[in-house]
């Protein structure tokens, strides 16, 4: 192969970027991540990689919050997320001080996508190797958002989304049993999601809600585990009523 | 607008020919230009921005009531005591929503309104949403607090209708910014604001609005020498700014003080009012 993945990103004459695939190529070997936008809610879900038996899982936290009304789950390098985080928490208070307003859920993607954009065609950078789900409140009109971004700087809005390892069955999941949901019905659809391409488990998913007054909220284990199990009755009901139908009619 | 030489004529002597002990060598060393002939250059200093600084001969207003904003200004110009215009837009018009006045050195104001101008329709452009007046207000803030202590001469007020309703801010070129509901900025001020505080109430309407911007300003233009030409009155209101008038000062003064015999002296006649 020609020397077109070297040092920056240069095109090469089949106009790709290699470079960025790789970071699309890293993203998809991240762990899954999910984002649900329901009426009055977003959920966002992540897998969670087992821990080793001595560390300590609470110290690995996947859904952070970038505002009161903003959070933010990456798929991809985990390292490069902390200093896209750390540049995206800080241009929302650097625009709270000079609008005195807070961000929009869009712009601040735009940013970031922005970001993420620049370090595809600045000299001596890599690209970020992340794809970003981004949920919020917009603070004006108080409607729910999400969007998404990759290593290449694009972004779009969603009703719901994935991203990371096994994306495309998430995804197909997500167009296939997507409704306008409320509440803990939007939750459920996360999980479910999720449960595709992830082991059953409260230790192994991290979910986060937002909702307009509460803000983001991080689902204990047990609450988890709680609509894990809720979720497979459901589905022992479903499949034990296509084996064997009621015989009442 | 204004631009006042006076105090530039300087007593002292002028470099290096007086002899002075201490500046003889140093003069003969660097002769690269020349600073200002004084042994106190801070002093010097300070007064030199001190006479560029306060907004001279000029009035403008502005006041928040129950339907929106009244924005009120004289039109002249002046150059110490020549007066250079009488014809001068003191109130800008910065997009349909929002008005900035004018107060201080007219260049300063004219250009960073017009960059206000650009600012604000790029933050329109990319938020698919009107700035706030009190973020407009604080992106200039920010530029002219960059620029402190450079020599710019900006006194001026945000008017504008957003989200919010509407909104009202002094900003200054010292990087001041104050969130008011009635202010007055110029050389004009102290005799506008007589007129504006005493006549002020919160539920006047339109008309009643105008007229007491208008009297105001025309009350300025009398007593301060800087200030005249014409009254022009707008209003912001939800649905952008409308100019409500123009009116010669000095016709302005035969509304306000009629003719009417020839044995009472007007003036005297309203005081009492």
């Amino acid at each position: 192969m020609a020397r077109y993945d070297r040092a920056i990103t240069v095109f090469s004459p089949d106009g790709h970027l290699f470079q960025v695939e790789y970071a699309l190529e890293a993203v998809r070997k991240g762990n899954a991540a999910v984002g649900v936008r329901g009426t009055d809610i977003v959920v966002l879900g992540v897998e969670k990689k087992s821990t080793a038996k001595l560390q300590d899982s609470r110290s690995v936290k996947k859904i952070v919050s970038l505002d009161d009304h903003v959070a933010l789950v990456c798929a991809g390098l985990k390292a490069d997320a902390r200093v896209l985080v750390n540049k995206a928490r800080i241009e929302c208070q650097s625009y709270r001080l000079t609008v005195e307003d807070p961000v929009t859920v869009e712009y601040i993607t735009r940013y970031i996508a922005g970001l993420q954009q620049k370090y595809t065609q600045s000299g001596g950078v890599r690209p970020f190797g992340l794809s970003t789900l981004i949920v919020g409140f917009d603070p004006h009109l108080g409607v729910p958002a999400l969007y998404q971004t990759d290593p290449s700087g694009a972004f779009s809005a969603w009703k719901a989304n994935a991203t990371g390892r096994n994306s495309n069955s998430m995804r197909e999941f997500l167009e296939k049993n997507y409704k306008e949901t409320s509440g803990q019905e939007t939750v459920k659809l996360a999980i479910r999601a999720l449960l595709e391409v992830v082991e059953s488990g409260g230790k192994n998913i991290e979910i986060a809600v937002m909702t307009k007054d509460q803000g983001l909220r991080q689902l204990e284990e047990a609450e988890i585990d709680a609509i894990v199990a809720e979720i497979e009755a459901e589905k022992a009901a479903a499949e034990a009523a296509k084996k064997g139908p009621p015989k009442d009619t | 607008m204004k631009f006042d030489t006076s105090g530039l004529e300087s007593t002292a002597s002028v470099f290096g020919t007086a002899g002075g002990d201490l500046v003889d060598g140093f003069a003969a060393a660097a002769t690269a230009f020349e600073l200002p002939a004084t042994k106190d250059f801070d002093g010097f200093q300070k007064e030199a921005v001190q006479m560029v600084k306060p907004a001279k001969g000029t009035t403008t207003l502005a006041f928040i009531f129950k339907e929106g904003v009244i924005v009120a200004a004289d039109s002249r110009a002046s150059m110490g005591g020549y007066i250079s215009s009488q014809s001068v837009k003191k109130i800008i018009e910065i997009n349909p929503y929002m008005l900035g006045t004018m107060a201080g050195g007219a260049a300063d104001c004219q250009f960073w309104h017009r960059n206000l101008g650009i600012k604000c329709r790029l933050h329109e452009l990319a938020n698919k949403r009107r700035i706030s007046v009190t973020g407009a207000s604080k992106l200039l803030a920010n530029i002219l607090f960059s620029y402190r202590g450079m020599g710019l001469s900006v006194g001026t007020m945000i008017a504008g209708w957003d989200e919010t309703g509407p909104g009202l801010y002094y900003v200054d070129s010292e990087g001041g910014r104050l969130k008011g509901t009635r202010f007055s900025v110029g050389s004009g001020s102290p005799y506008a604001y007589g007129v504006l505080d005493s006549g002020y109430r919160f539920d006047m309407s339109i008309e009643e609005a105008a007229e007491l911007g208008r009297r105001a300003i025309y009350h300025a233009t009398f007593r301060d020498g800087a200030s005249g030409g014409v009254a022009s009155v707008y209003y912001v209101g939800p649905n952008g700014w409308t100019k409500l008038s123009g009116d010669d000062v000095s016709e302005l003064h035969y509304k306000y003080y009629p003719v009417v015999s020839a044995e009472t002296s007007e003036p005297d006649q309203m005081v009492e009012a």
